[in-house]
């Protein structure tokens, strides 16, 4: 097993209606799923969102379509009314999620995406 | 429009926010006259806080608060849809659909052509003193309660609207339908049910048809806009992206595709990503129409730009309508700072310590950006949790500091004490921006549909 960022399995994007974020997750190879259904759970994500202090996360199964969607509660400070980011919507906050390490057995790490360069 | 056609519809979605591009629709338009067969264009021109901006601005003027951009939408594209039969579906009305109505009437007449039929869809706006009993108790005991009872701090109070006034007006011949407050979907939601026919409980088509709507709602963010990421996912002519058609079959299922030759992409993984942008239980979402279910719903690719979104569920429609209400609250001041070279993120932290005493006991957000800035939270958590840094830290940082308050004064204070920076901060400040602008808070709650009924109106008869 090693460590590899989620991007390199997943890709994804965050929208928000108040102040709940939702981030999907897309499976790149129908091969990463299972590891994202075991790896990317509930917890681990409220885990990675720590500093947001989300009072609920709940994670909702596609697995027809490989995906995933992710809906954290009280993650945006009071949302697009009433935080004070920059970015009060959190559109980047996908980012933070698709950077979290997922551990992948080496049967599976020639699938990886590359990383450029 | 004839119903009980089995011809697919072609919906064109020419602007998936106020803002966005003014030249997609032209391209748009010439690949639903070069594919033929019935079709429709939308603009989606109205997010929660657009319609609350458009209020204020028809305060101040009574002839405005429609989409500010309406000229430079229609003009390129008015003569052709009007020319070969493509009605025109918006919410570019937002507070003043009247208004816009006669804009677009007047347009009309400046490039030559004859009136259009022009439908205005009404019953969104709530903010007539009428509704107030009807709101308040639909808000109930709030948890905002002088909000509530501060009502001359009410800027809008509008009611998501659904499809059937846009299919109406459609059925009785408008070429236009101009909308304030519908829920987003039901733009192609209301053409597809004009031209298919189906009944109002057709539970699964009118979720199809709903989701094609999701999808086009955005824009170009399923076409390839919002999607490139180098290195992993590649977006060819993103600077010239082709703006989506949804091919609406007779089953409400879709085809997603965009004009031949235009930039962009896409292919099942922008149109998984769209289909569950600001979705919360794919089983339940939500829309005055349907409550449609993607839980069991496919994606495929057909081809080059060709991806199928089928298997659609519908369920019987809310009991209630959603209304969004919009308040004055308070003020946010910004300012911004840059620091650059050997140890700029020392003398940017040195900087932030010193707002925060100019400032306190006011809470201060404080982003190191080129350090940590978004991705943090108001709080300083992220920013605290950060090593401190080795010798100086980052070499190019932008300070910016935020604050929020009631009293204008309070928040001006903020801009000042930026500003002062350049002569009594860390050495090498510069760059410095500050804004001040007055905040706007939303809400929400669920109203009986009786108590908001909706309706259409040709803004003039049509000629016999």
């Amino acid at each position: 097993m090693s460590a590899v960022p989620l991007y390199r399995l997943a890709h994804g994007r965050s929208g928000d209606k108040g102040n709940r974020s939702n981030i999907s997750v897309i499976a790149w190879k129908p091969e990463f799923w299972p590891l994202l259904v075991e790896q990317l759970t509930p917890q681990a994500v409220a885990r990675q969102f720590a500093h947001r202090r989300p009072t609920q996360v709940e994670r909702h199964l596609l697995p027809q379509l490989q995906a995933m969607n992710f809906v954290l509660d009280g993650v945006l400070d009071g949302g697009v009314n009433g935080a004070l980011n920059l970015d009060a919507h959190g559109k980047s906050l996908s980012f933070w999620l698709l950077d979290m390490a997922i551990e992948v057995p080496p049967a599976l790490q020639a699938l990886l995406l590359p990383e450029p360069g | 429009m004839t119903t009980h056609s089995p011809a697919p519809l072609r919906v064109g979605a020419a602007a998936g926010f106020s803002g966005d591009r003014t030249d997609a629709a032209a391209p748009l338009v010439r690949e639903l006259i070069r594919l033929g067969g019935p079709a429709a264009l939308i603009f989606e021109t109205l997010a929660e806080r657009t319609l609350a901006l458009a209020q204020l601005a028809r305060r101040a003027d009574p002839a405005a608060g429609y989409e500010p951009l309406l000229d430079e939408l229609l003009r390129p594209v008015l003569a052709d849809c009007l020319a070969h039969g493509i009605p025109i579906v918006s919410n570019f009305g937002a507070a003043n659909p009247t208004g816009a109505a006669r804009r677009i009437a007047a347009l009309a007449a400046e490039l030559g052509l004859a009136a259009p039929r022009i439908a205005v869809v009404g019953g969104d706006d709530l903010m007539a003193p009428a509704y107030r009993a009807a709101l308040r108790e639909a808000l109930g005991a709030g948890a905002d309660a002088d909000a509530d009872n501060n009502e001359p701090a009410w800027v809008s109070a509008n009611a998501y609207q659904g499809a059937e006034p846009i299919a109406q007006a459609l059925r009785a011949g408008a070429q236009i339908v101009v909308c304030g407050r519908v829920a987003d979907p039901a733009l192609v939601l209301g053409p597809a049910l004009a031209h298919f026919g189906w009944a109002p409980d057709d539970w699964d088509r009118l979720a199809g048809a709903t989701m094609a709507g999701h999808l086009l709602e955005c824009g170009a963010q399923v076409s390839g806009g919002y999607y490139a990421d180098p290195g992993f996912k590649e977006v060819p002519g993103l600077a010239s992206l082709g703006y989506p058609i949804a091919e609406i079959a007779a089953d409400g299922s879709c085809v997603v595709t965009k004009p031949a030759g235009s930039g962009g992409r896409i292919d099942r993984h922008t149109v998984i990503e769209q289909l569950l942008y600001e979705l919360h239980d794919p089983a339940a979402y939500l829309t005055p129409d349907v409550v449609a279910d993607v839980s069991q719903a496919r994606v495929d690719e057909l081809g080059p730009d060709r991806v199928r979104l089928s298997g659609v569920r519908g369920h019987p429609r809310p009991e209630r309508l959603k209304v969004n209400i919009c308040h004055a609250s308070g003020w946010l001041a910004e300012g911004e700072i840059s620091y650059a070279g050997p140890r700029a993120e020392a003398r940017a932290r040195l900087a932030a310590q010193v707002l925060r005493e100019r400032l306190a006991p006011q809470p201060l957000r404080v982003d190191l950006i080129g350090v940590a800035s978004v991705l943090a939270d108001d709080g300083g958590a992220l920013l605290r949790q950060l090593p401190e840094p080795v010798l100086g830290g980052a070499r190019d940082v932008r300070l910016r500091v935020a604050l929020q308050h009631a009293d204008k004064a309070v928040a001006e204070r903020l801009t000042r004490e930026v500003n002062a920076l350049y002569t009594c901060g860390p050495a090498g400040g510069g760059g410095v921006r500050t804004a001040l602008r007055q905040r706007l808070a939303m809400r929400d709650c669920l109203l009986p549909r009786a108590a908001a009924p909706t309706r259409f109106d040709f803004l003039q008869e049509p000629a016999p």
